[in-house]
């Protein structure tokens, strides 16, 4: 009983810690109406460009997506492949763990 | 470590020492060209002995526990995929978590360097998020500053009777805040104005660390869970990397 109580037990927990982190990054979503939420890093250019006027950006980005669109696209990718190497070495765990514990 | 790395960091230690003053400077990301040459060449050489250091330990973890590799992979992606989320926070701006936390733990905070600077290259080259000229600032911050928070938060809290999950919350939602604190501080450096550098520093604080509290909470939740999942799936190799030790440095 103990041991089949366990693992629906921790389930139970991480679907209720993320449940907490949807609700963490909802929230702004929900009560500022009217932010576009741009980058914290554009924030801190004007932040510069404020504290120090004379300053000019000496160097560009290499290489600068044409637009949102692909920017956005860049930005899938990484989490994409990211999250595809995880989560395969995820499974490949889980997969060992099933098979020594019906060994 | 042989010798001949150990001679290697110091030589570069002190290569960094050399370079004086430590300037400072960094932002969600510091953007592109918003480091005067000085700050962004003073940065790049603190990082050296960090990285030199991240690589021998990677090589000495690899070939005495080659079963480590495929963790080593894992954290590499976690990172990869949470600082590419981007999330909107209370103040009304966005940013994204470093997700450093986990590798520092389970690898320590000189291996955690090495993966962050990939994901940083990646996202200065191809993104424009970031940038080439701010790499080495960005990666003191995120790749070094944060990850030995969290690696130092955790031992600490290892000490006492703490669920392990807990620590790991508490160590990479620390480790995340203070990426962001050490990017103001960066900033404020660079760019004090007329107000001074503490005046600056608050201002980018301001900008960068409060954002990052929700997302930082969001990070030690998320670390969290993938420990717990470690913790059940993959025992063997956390013991080996000493995980479960208890407060062991």
């Amino acid at each position: 009983m103990e041991e089949k109580k366990a693992p629906s037990g921790r389930w139970k927990t991480v679907v209720i810690l993320l449940l907490i982190c949807v609700i963490i990054a909802i929230f702004p979503l929900a009560f500022l109406k009217d932010s576009e939420f741009g980058g914290a890093d554009g924030a801190a250019e004007e932040a510069i460009t404020q504290i120090d006027p004379e300053y000019e950006a000496w160097a560009s980005p290499v290489l600068e997506p044409p637009g949102g669109e692909t920017e956005s696209l860049l930005f899938c990718l990484q989490a994409a492949v990211g999250s595809g190497i995880f989560f395969y070495c995820f499974g490949v765990l889980r997969e060992r763990h099933r098979k020594e514990k019906n060994a | 470590m042989t010798k001949g790395q150990r001679k290697l960091i110091i030589v570069s230690c002190a290569f960094a020492l050399g370079f004086g003053i430590i300037p400072t400077a960094n932002a969600m990301h510091i953007m592109e060209g918003y480091l005067p040459l000085s700050y962004a060449i003073g940065w790049g050489v603190v990082c050296v002995p960090f990285l030199l250091a991240g690589l021998f330990s990677i090589k000495k973890t690899v070939s005495e526990h080659r079963k480590t590799l495929m963790i080593l992979a894992m954290v590499g992606a976690y990172a990869f995929v949470l600082s590419s989320l981007k999330i909107p926070s209370v103040t009304g701006s966005s940013s994204h978590p470093t997700g450093t936390g986990l590798g520092a733990i389970l690898f320590g905070p000189c291996a955690m360097s090495v993966l962050g600077i990939i994901v940083l290259l990646f996202q200065a080259v191809l993104l424009a998020h970031g940038g080439l000229t701010t790499l080495g600032a960005n990666t003191f911050s995120m790749a070094i500053a944060g990850p030995f928070v969290a690696w130092g938060v955790f031992k600490l809290v290892s000490r006492f009777r703490c669920p392990k999950p807990a620590a790991v919350f508490l160590a990479s939602c620390l480790g995340s805040l203070f990426t962001y604190c050490v990017t103001s501080v960066q900033l404020g450096v660079a760019h004090p104005g007329e107000a001074g550098v503490a005046a600056a520093t608050l201002e980018f604080l301001g900008i960068f660390a409060v954002t990052q509290i929700p997302l930082a909470i969001i990070e030690g939740i998320l670390t969290a869970v993938v420990i717990m999942g470690l913790e059940t799936y993959a025992k063997s190799e956390l013991t080996e990397l000493g995980y479960f030790k208890k407060g062991a440095v």
